[in-house]
């Protein structure tokens, strides 16, 4: 095997950090290499090195055995480095030819939008990105925008291909396709650097692993020679739990009652069709299931969201149905949404203003329509404090922290109000597997403490390891029930996509 | 009814919605690469007045249109460059470019002409009728003693559409409003791009102020625009964001004022009527006529820093 591109002793300082301090690369040819590391470890600023977007204090870069200098992104791309940022570099105005062709467009002064669409058609063939030229970008999903990524550094003739969290934004369906896209590109003598801090994915697609941890390359690796625990081990640093220890639950009494319930989304789609349930005090309820299949309806429906069409909620034996979300807050449900920076937190509010967001209104934080500062900010500490949140200084804005603190800061604020029913939905989307452990303990303190947990999640993992009985949900029905210790991920698997639970577990069992 | 089989009605707002659609036109292009321009009035100040005052020092109304157009897109490139280089906030900008020209253009009147204002000997445009589709009846009024910025108004609503979706240049300045960032890993000069969608907008929107002062008239009044930078935006707005979408918009407005005049001999209060035009733009920004997308990083600087 000959090396392709190689990284040599990379150093990379900012006021305060070193964020890359000693990085060390070798990518062969053909293979798809495989960089690890919880947030912060220095993967992005290595990328956005070897792409021109930083220039490095020392070290070098060599690409096919040369020394390379990139002054900006055009110098990368002209040598032959592709990207595929985390966030997408697209214009959804646009169609897919559009943006695939954009600074390179066939043509003198007429734009030949017909030859554009006619390449990029060949190049998906021969790639295997199967893709609408014509469409419009904003029209395609997340996963076919990706692929439109892929295709415009193919378009610019990309030797090598750096995938930066590719996964994050993907469905488990989305997620097998981009690999077997990768497979292919692989097959087709494209190397690919792939940037993930998922330790099941990149064991699923690299042939060789680098770990990052504070900025530093630990070990390089071949992939069949890791186990996960040592993955998971070299990128924390220290020994990790990575399924958590949990002792049986000890359900009490019915918490939340859901009753055939109908729920239609904001375009008035019918998406929960007669779900019922019922969750106990001390017991965590899972719900699985494939991303769009009505488990945002149902827990936004649950929270008072959105308006409940039909069936009933009863909630701690009271009739909640018709009860305003605030109403609901009140009588003891806490919500931990899906998206912590839209929903759940307001970035440029400091941590003491965010601790009170829900309960501003209340003594001791305000009266007569003026707020006390120093009992919010007492409030604040207490709740940092208790629940690790780093840095410890309230005055930060939220906006600073990391996502694992971010999400501290939400869970910290719900569960503080003493809750009877806790809904934490995707809790620990886009953590690493260090932040990932916090919040799974903390999920299970507060289940141990008496409280019923609503867990919805995309991760059949986090399901399996956290629930104690497991719903899952297909197109807005509830097609199974199952005990969370004795549920595989088959038996789930299968019904997500459908089947009932009677055929799943004949499937499995047999 | 008759009046809306009067040839001339029809003719009238064609010639109306000139000085409408040349600045909307000029809008389109400069919001188009992400920058929001709201100095088209201003602009538009600028152009009338350098377009007489230079027609009336040389002897020749072409001259003066093109050192109004200079002038114009003179001002729009200092607007430009406060915008993009700089990074100032597009609105507040906008207006102060707007009371800056309204000002500095009373001021020159006064001084330069005096109390008489522009001199009436000063060379205007020329009309023009277009031999073969002038003697068509009817349709013949469109073509038959129009000034000749009408022609050139109607060939730059074509030419501009052509340039925007059917040109390399123009899909990368369309690129540049939407996702500047996406532009640039894509290679394309952000603000270079940007200075060409305002400073071309800006010689369009002078054009419109000529078509005022040295089309329509040979003089420049105090304020002479009377708002129809502003109209000019809601026509942009209305047409979506199109050169052909504001030129039907600026039709449209047109023909309020038109119909307006029109009215007027049938003893309708003159100024109730010049409302209407007001009026539609009020509706027309108000979303009520259809919602419409403005570029998605309209009025957002952009800095590669972050």
């Amino acid at each position: 095997m000959t090396s392709f591109l190689e990284v040599v002793d990379l150093v990379k300082h900012f006021p305060g950090v070193k964020a890359n301090d000693g990085v060390n690369l070798t990518l062969h040819k053909g293979e798809v290499h495989s960089i690890l590391g919880e947030n912060g470890a220095g993967k992005s600023t290595l990328m956005k090195l070897i792409y021109g977007l930083y220039q490095p204090d020392s070290g070098e870069i060599r690409l096919e055995g040369k020394p390379v200098k990139f002054h900006s992104p055009r110098d990368a791309i002209r040598a032959g480095i592709g990207m595929v940022h985390q966030h997408f570099m697209l214009i959804p105005a646009l169609t897919v030819a559009d943006n695939i062709v954009l600074g390179d467009e066939p043509g003198g002064i007429t734009y030949k939008r017909a030859e554009a669409e006619k390449k990029v058609r060949e190049l998906s063939e021969k790639y295997r990105l199967e893709v609408d030229p014509s469409a419009k970008v904003e029209q395609l999903s997340v996963g076919l925008q990706q692929r439109v990524e892929i295709l415009k550094a193919l378009y610019r003739k990309a030797k090598v291909l750096i995938l930066d969290e590719p996964t994050a934004v993907l469905t488990p369906q989305e997620t097998e396709e981009l690999f077997s896209v990768v497979r292919h590109l692989k097959s087709q003598g494209i190397p690919v650097l792939f940037i993930s801090h998922k330790l099941d994915e990149v064991r699923a697609i690299a042939d060789r692993v680098t770990v990052m941890r504070a900025g530093k390359t630990v070990e390089t690796l071949p992939i069949g020679d890791a186990t996960p625990q040592q993955l998971a081990n070299l990128m924390v640093g220290r020994e990790v739990v990575l399924r958590v220890e949990k002792t049986k639950a000890n359900p009490g009494e019915v918490i939340l009652d859901v009753q055939q319930l109908r729920v239609n989304d904001t375009a008035r789609r019918e998406k929960v069709r007669n779900v019922s349930f019922q969750i106990r005090a001390g017991e965590i309820f899972g719900i699985a299931g494939i991303d769009g299949n009505g488990q945002t309806e149902l827990v936004d429906a649950i929270a008072g969201l959105l308006p409940i069409v039909g069936g009933r909620l009863r909630f701690l034996g009271r009739d909640i149905t018709r009860l305003s979300t605030a109403e609901r807050t009140k009588a003891g449900i806490a919500y931990v949404p899906q998206d912590r920076q839209l929903d759940g937190l307001v970035l440029d509010f400091t941590l003491t203003e965010n601790a009170i967001l829900r309960d501003f209104k209340r003594k001791p934080f305000s009266k007569g329509g003026i707020l006390f500062h120093k009992p919010a900010k007492t409030y604040a500490e207490r709740l940092i404090n208790l629940f690790d949140v780093r840095p410890r200084d309230v005055n930060r804005h939220a906006g600073d922290l990391s996502g694992g603190n971010q999400q501290k800061v939400i869970l910290a604020r719900e569960v503080s109000r003493e809750p009877h029913l806790l809904i934490a939905v995707q809790p620990t989307r886009g953590l690493d597997v260090g932040a990932i452990e916090g919040i799974h303990k903390q999920l299970l303190r507060l289940r141990d403490e008496g409280k019923a947990i609503l867990l919805v999640s995309l991760e059949l993992d986090e399901i399996l390891s956290l629930s104690d009985r497991i719903g899952v949900i297909h197109s807005g029905e509830m097609v199974g029930i199952v005990p969370g210790e004795s549920a595989t991920r088959e038996q789930l698997g299968l019904l997500m996509t459908g089947v009932t639970n009677g055929e799943a577990t004949e499937v499995t069992t047999r | 009814m008759n009046i809306l089989t009067n040839a001339q009605l029809w003719a009238s707002t064609l010639a109306m919605a000139v000085p409408l659609a040349l600045p909307a036109i000029g809008g389109t292009f400069s919001e188009r690469t992400g920058v929001v321009n709201i100095a088209m009035e201003g602009i538009m100040l600028m152009g009338a007045f350098f377009g007489v005052a230079f027609s009336y020092w040389t002897g020749s109304a072409w001259v003066g249109l093109l050192c109004g157009l200079i002038m114009g897109g003179l001002l729009s490139a200092v607007f430009a460059w406060a915008a993009i280089r700089l990074a100032a906030d597009q609105v507040v900008l906008g207006m102060a470019i707007n009371i800056f020209a309204a000002g500095l253009t009373a001021f020159l009147l006064d001084t330069i002409f005096g109390f008489g204002g522009t001199p009436p000997q000063t060379p205007q445009l020329p009309t023009l009728s277009i031999p073969v589709l002038s003697s068509i009846p009817f349709i013949g009024a469109f073509f038959t003693n129009q000034s000749v910025l009408v022609y050139v108004m109607l060939v730059i609503v074509v030419l501009s559409h052509w340039f925007l979706f059917h040109t390399r240049i123009g899909l990368r300045m369309r690129s540049v409003g939407e996702n500047p960032l996406a532009a640039d890993t894509a290679g394309l000069n952000v603000w270079r791009l940007r200075y060409a969608g305002v400073i071309i907008g800006g010689v369009l929107s002078a054009l419109g102020g000529v078509y005022l002062s040295l089309g329509i008239l040979n003089s420049f009044d105090v304020n002479m625009t009377n708002g129809r930078g502003y109209i000019a935006l809601a026509a942009m707005i209305f047409g979506k964001w199109t050169p052909l979408g504001s030129f039907a918009a600026s039709l449209l407005f047109g023909f309020a004022t038109a119909l307006g005049i029109a009215l007027q001999n049938h003893g309708i209060s003159a100024n109730l009527l010049g409302m209407l035009p007001y009026l539609l733009t009020i509706l027309a920004l108000a979303g009520l006529v259809g919602r419409s997308k403005a570029p998605a990083a309209d009025g957002i600087p952009y800095n590669p820093q972050r």
